[in-house]
């Protein structure tokens, strides 16, 4: 019953959007016509269908609705609740319509609060928006219908997969697909703008809280997403540039470009063509973000969907909508002017440095990516890993960090760096000394390079506040100290970790000691322990640090028995100067317990500043809306006293 | 991908690897004595793969095979061997497959020239951005 409820919603909502899609796209050469006023409401409503089918698919997993196929799948009735809830989006067909709703619901916004834009652009955004959408509906109720009965139903589901059973894979997935979707609105603006030739301040002002909130989202998953792999995995890594990791890697590098060359747009009017272009690539590397993790192309831990039908259709869309989006651009480039000029020393040429370098990292993390599967269809098979990666993307990355820190103390349009220079002179003597210092005591190069330059950059970033008094300074400006401040931190905390850390591969006996670091490390005793739908040894850590008060770890090796598999959960301590991570290993035959242990300083750096460079881009949202919103009121009040006095 | 699972699965039959009574490989899970060597081990295990596993390296691992391969790297390490010495040994008995450094072949110069095209690439359009907004 429920099942059936939210198949209907879905194909009423497909409906809808096809609705949509035709009134939005007559509206471009047959202005008033009937359908017109129809394309606002129809979002709206859409997003409310969608919406309901979505609850219904929660629903049936959290009753364990055994007479549909995909709980039988990916559930099972001994799971605990909030796994059972968050199975609904952790399989590929509730992960599509996780997608299907997040976009009718961002479809449902636009359609319900934007009201800057001439009303032809909007339309013909909505229309691009039913676009994308009519295509995710189609892959939905055709490839991979979520309410797929099964007669008769079966008395028990399959369970899900222990790995994923965490409070991150809750999480997680969501958050990424706010991100990618939120992309999808830019690029439906930017086909809009497009196709209405309006590539102007006030579209680029449109677009930005998308941008910016995608962006929030996309940092924060990818943030929550190497933590989970961090402690989840149980081997202290924390990227391992997985196709996986790279499919959410690319859209952020996308966006983050996005971001910069639209506030360029906003506030400069500068920037037109190459701003509309990114809109277009960032959406591009969602939908193959979402072609990599859901195909089953990727022979990784994280690939969980395999059906090549599948794979073929997200391509077909991908190619359908970026095909489109391309020759629109391509008919329309000549007409959309670059906008503004500026000087070489400006900070438009900073942030146009920045974005180039941001694109060409992109370039290589996708070839870097893609190419084992080019590889593999020419009949060879090649691994590209961090080796390539690492040095490949810092080409890149090191002479933008460095810009990221100059640039902010740029002047618009026209500089000179002989202004700037007394500002630039402590971060230089600070980052100079820490080099020296860090040399002498003869470290890696590239991690020495980080922690001089992450030194510089936490510096640095600072820098734009001075001389102002701190109440006045401005919620966009306080997100971008932030947010380069977390980059910073980030930056100090991988450099650390991949110099300073230390790891100790033990076999040891009930009651032995092992030293670590600063760490003393005391095998207390080994027992079982059961939970709900696994059983594991649990070990009992006394942990010391440089002779202090012992803290408990205790590590598990769990064995799930639906479906059948065995992981490790590690056990971490976190002190404000690193983390010291412990794993339980197998039993040797001679009675010894394999122990895996890492201290990590400074490690919890990296997340931190993942963490603040979401915060900077939520503070530069908060920002932005406050002041849409305060000028909005604002005219409704002259409008509202020009009546009046029209009256009086 | 087949090559991969076939090449996995050539490896379970080996005998030796097989039986699970067999004591583990005296390396798989414990360090090298001399921290230079283990960091150097280290490094290298680190950038090959499990084949067995899917995209985890073997320092990451806990499949049997990705253990016995730890315990090769770590004894030959001891040894006195060159890291890149063993690389080039287990590519040539598993194939480019294994080795998460890619080699430069007629197969992935593509790689290796994009870095060097894109910086071109970045170059020439900055500096057209440049002398044109300069005029």
């Amino acid at each position: 019953m429920i099942a059936t409820m939210g198949l209907a919603a879905l194909w009423l909502a497909a409906a809808l959007a096809g609705l949509q899609l035709i009134g939005g796209f007559l509206s471009l050469r047959l202005p008033g016509n009937p359908l017109e006023p129809v394309v606002r409401p129809a979002a709206i409503v859409q997003a409310a269908l969608v919406a309901i089918a979505f609850i219904c698919l929660i629903a049936v997993f959290w009753r364990t609705d055994l007479s549909v196929a995909l709980v039988v799948e990916n559930s099972h009735s001994a799971k605990p609740l909030l796994y059972k809830v968050a199975g609904a989006w952790g399989n590929h067909e509730g992960s599509m319509l996780l997608w299907v709703t997040v976009m009718a619901l961002a479809g449902g916004c636009v359609a319900l609060l934007e009201r800057r834009l001439p009303e032809r652009t909007i339309l013909a955004t909505l229309a691009a928006q039913a676009f994308v959408s009519l295509g995710f509906y189609a892959f939905l109720l055709i490839a991979s219908n979520p309410f797929a009965r099964l007669d008769p139903a079966p008395p028990e589901g399959n369970g899900l997969n222990p790995l994923l059973q965490d409070p991150g894979l809750a999480f997680h997935p969501p958050t990424l697909y706010i991100g990618y979707v939120g992309l999808s609105v830019a690029f439906s603006f930017a086909v809009g703008a497009l196709l209405t030739r309006e590539v102007s301040p006030a579209f680029a002002r449109a677009m930005r809280p998308w941008v910016l909130g995608a962006w929030i989202f996309l940092t924060l998953g990818i943030t929550a997403g190497s933590y989970w792999a961090y402690y989840e995995l149980g081997w202290g890594g924390w990227w391992f540039w997985d196709p996986v990791e790279n499919a959410s890697l690319m859209p952020w590098l996308a966006a983050t470009a996005l971001l910069h060359s639209v506030s360029v747009l906003a506030s400069r009017n500068a920037l037109r063509a190459w701003t509309v272009m990114l809109g277009v690539v960032a959406f591009a590397m969602s939908m193959i973000g979402t072609f990599l993790v859901r195909s089953g192309v990727l022979t990784s831990v994280h690939a969980f969907a395999v059906d090549p039908q599948r794979g073929t259709f997200i391509l077909a869309l991908l190619a359908i909508n970026i095909g489109a989006a391309l020759t629109i651009f391509a008919l329309r480039a000549g007409t959309v002017s670059e906008g503004e000029r500026f000087a070489v020393v400006s900070r438009e040429s900073a942030l146009v440095f920045n974005n180039v370098m941001l694109t060409a990292t992109l370039g290589i993390v996708l070839l870097g990516t893609l190419y084992p599967l080019l590889a593999e269809a020419l009949g060879s098979q090649v691994s590209v890993g961090p080796p390539y990666f690492n040095p490949a993307t810092a080409v890149f990355v090191l002479p933008m960090l460095v810009v990221m820190g100059i640039g902010p103390l740029l002047r618009w349009r026209r500089d000179n760096f002989a202004r700037i220079r007394p500002v630039l002179i402590l971060p230089l003597i600070v980052l100079a000394g820490v080099a020296a210092w860090l040399a002498i005591s003869g470290l890696h190069l590239l991690a020495l390079l980080g922690i001089a330059l992450a030194t510089g950059l936490l510096m640095i970033a600072l820098v734009p506040l001075k001389g102002r008094r701190l109440r006045t300074v401005t919620l966009p400006l306080w997100g971008m100290v932030v947010a380069h401040f977390g980059i910073g931190v980030a930056l100090l905390g991988v450099a650390c970790d991949s110099a300073f850390s230390t790891e100790k591969l033990v076999a040891a006996r009930v009651g032995e000691t092992v030293a670590i670091g600063p760490w003393l490390v005391r095998l207390g005793r080994i027992e079982p322990v059961a939970g709900p739908n696994w059983t594991a040894l649990e070990a009992t850590l006394a942990a010391s640090y440089s002779g202090g008060a012992p803290h408990e770890l205790k590590p598990q090796s769990r064995s799930f028995w639906t479906p059948v598999q065995q992981t490790n959960e590690s056990a971490i301590l976190t002190r404000w100067n690193g983390q010291l991570y412990t794993v339980l290993g197998e039993e040797a035959d001679d009675g010894r317990w394999q122990l895996r242990l890492w201290w990590k300083p400074f490690v919890t750096l990296i997340w931190l500043g993942g963490v603040l460079v979401a915060l900077g881009g939520a503070l530069a949202l908060l920002g932005r809306v406050a002041s849409d919103w305060r000028r909005a009121i604002a005219s409704g009040k002259i409008a509202y006293r020009r009546q009046r006095q029209g009256r009086g | 991908m087949m090559r991969a699972l076939l090449l996995a699965s050539l490896l379970i039959a080996t005998p030796a690897l097989a039986d699970s009574t067999m004591p583990p490989a005296p390396y798989a899970n414990v360090q090298l004595e001399d921290p230079a060597q283990e960091a150097k081990a280290a490094a290298l295990m680190a950038s090959l793969r499990c084949l067995q596993c899917q995209g985890q390296a073997i320092s990451d691992s806990d499949a049997q095979i990705a253990g016995d391969l730890r315990n090769q790297v770590r004894l030959r390490i001891k040894a006195g061997e060159d890291p890149e010495a063993i690389r080039a040994w287990l590519i040539d008995r598993y194939g480019d497959y294994v080795s998460y450094a890619p080699r430069v072949t007629s197969l992935t110069w593509p790689l290796f020239a994009a870095p060097l095209a894109l910086l071109g690439l970045a170059f020439v359009l900055l500096r057209r951005r440049f002398t044109r907004s300069a005029a």
